[in-house]
């Protein structure tokens, strides 16, 4: 295996197979066959032909239902997305049954894309799916690595590819997230450094399989125009997965979860005003599922606080945690109107306009 | 003559694997990793050309890994070492050296004895591939 001559050696040492240089003796091409074989459990002998694997005490051991349970409990809703991931976790599980056996088969392709509209949490599945994979020994280290586009590419000619290399190098062994990965690609630029980001992320994906896995994440419809235009980074995604929009019920699990993770709790008179308010505001613009719940929750609180202030009288712990209907229905959705979330979008408009007109008269001065 | 320098310097040649493992030792303890390479062995040459850029917030040793390779590939006949800071406040130097390539030939190094005044005698090493300008050097080596 390893080199025997020690310092004291003859005086011209062999140095085969060292430095990765093509190995020039015939001692050394197979010494490098050993060192290039799979490093991973090498104490594990083979199992024999008619043994049989607890599929089940496997599955416990590497805590894949810890995991699984967690995304149950802790995320509502995206069934497609919990079922594809299950199976996921049973191919790997099968995978590596079948390796102890001897049978080799390649590793399969984990690179995913996700896709779905805002809040319908794609970073937190890419969170877990990296704790998962590291669980089930597909990654050395299960960190999450998110990017987005100005992560990657860079601003002149020869910074997008020391960037980006940058970048995965980071995320060996763990999980690389794109957020937003359809930004990646500008069709109307045709000069954009975007694509160079692309090509080495291509190659990474297809000869580093073994250390990292790659999410692309982004809205349904612009992901699908990004992969249309990039064929080849559709075919080495190995699962696309969808997450759905929440339906109105789903939205309330989804606040109550948030609200008990607060020491919160809802007034049963709010309830109904919460379902009528996530209701109105599913319809209108600019909604953004979990988000937008977790927004409208805070100012519930922020109306709640006042509420708290302005009143006479002594406070009780029940009055601390309690949201009353009255926090709910000081919303401008009951006015017919948008809620703030749009509201500061307008106000944030005037304000750029005015930071860009010095900017105008230098220009033309 | 084979050069020694740097950590495991006296034992046999790291193998692909151990390498790796004291990478990860280095990055589990948050020490930045960097490339060097150089074709001056002379002991007393301390600045070696680096190899792209110190590699910050890695977590595997396969992306040190595969740096390693590439500075390989680039310089196939040149000294490559890794180094390992540790930037901790009060240490803040480098923590780890070795070296993971050498010449497949090193040729050594001549004495030489410089009279100076009083006829006393001065020592200093020359190292033979020296003699060639950077860039040729080790040239001969390569097939």
């Amino acid at each position: 295996m390893k080199e025997q001559e020690g310092p004291g050696g003859p005086p011209k040492p062999k140095r085969a197979g060292f430095g990765g240089r093509p190995a020039s003796s015939s001692s050394s091409s197979e010494e490098s066959g050993e060192d290039g074989g799979e490093p991973q459990e090498p104490a594990e002998e083979l199992l024999a032909d008619d043994a049989t694997i607890d599929l089940v005490a496997d599955r416990a051991k590497a805590g894949v239902d810890e995991v699984l349970a967690e995304l149950d409990r802790e995320l509502v809703g995206l069934l497609p997305v919990k079922q594809r991931i299950s199976e996921i976790a049973a191919l790997l599980l099968v995978d590596r049954a079948r390796r102890r056996f001897g049978l080799e088969s390649e590793r399969p392709n984990l690179h995913m894309s996700f896709t779905g509209s805002p809040g319908t949490g794609k970073t937190t599945v890419a969170m877990r799916m990296a704790s998962l994979l590291h669980r089930l020994g597909y990654l050395r280290r299960g960190h999450l690595v998110a990017v987005t586009r100005d992560d990657l590419v860079g601003q002149y000619v020869g910074h997008t590819a020391p960037k980006t290399k940058d970048v995965v190098k980071r995320a060996m062994g763990g999980l690389l997230f794109i957020d937003e990965a359809y930004y990646l690609y500008r069709p109307e630029n045709e000069r954009d450094y975007g694509q160079e980001s692309i090509e080495i992320l291509l190659q990474v994906m297809e000869n580093d399989r073994d250390d990292l896995v790659v999410v692309l994440a982004g809205y349904a419809d612009r992901m699908d125009v990004f992969f249309k235009s990039n064929p080849g980074m559709s075919s080495r995604v190995g699962h696309h997965l969808d997450f759905p929009e929440y339906d109105v019920k789903e939205l309330l699990d989804i606040s109550g979860l948030i609200l008990a993770k607060q020491n919160f709790r809802l007034d049963p008179e709010a309830e109904p005003v919460l379902r009528d308010y996530l209701t109105r505001r599913r319809e209108q613009p600019r909604f953004a599922n979990a988000r937008s719940v977790r927004n409208a929750l805070e100012r519930a609180r922020l109306r709640q606080a006042r509420r708290l202030v302005t009143a006479e009288g002594d406070v009780s712990k029940d009055d601390l945690v309690t949201l009353i209907a009255d926090d709910f229905l000081g919303s401008r959705v009951f006015d017919g109107e948008p809620d703030d979330e749009s509201d500061t979008d307008a106000a944030g408009r005037p304000a750029e306009e005015s930071a860009e007109e010095p900017v105008k008269e230098s220009a033309g001065g | 003559m084979r050069i020694t320098q740097g950590q495991f310097s006296y034992l046999p040649e790291l193998t692909d694997e151990e390498i790796s493992a004291q990478v990860q030792y280095a990055l589990d303890r948050e020490w930045p990793l960097s490339i060097e390479y150089t074709d001056d062995p002379h002991p007393r040459n301390t600045y070696w050309e680096m190899h792209d850029l110190p590699m910050f917030d890695l977590k595997d040793a396969a992306g040190v890994v595969k740096e390693i390779n590439e500075a390989r590939k680039q310089h196939p006949e040149h000294y490559i070492r890794v180094n390992a800071y540790d930037a901790t406040l009060s240490r803040q130097t480098v923590a780890m050296s070795y070296i993971v390539q050498r010449p497949s030939e090193e040729p050594g190094f001549r004495l030489e004895r410089t009279e100076d005044s009083n006829r006393q005698i001065r020592y200093t090493t020359h190292a033979y591939v020296t003699d060639v300008p950077t860039g040729q050097r080790y040239k001969q080596n390569q097939q």
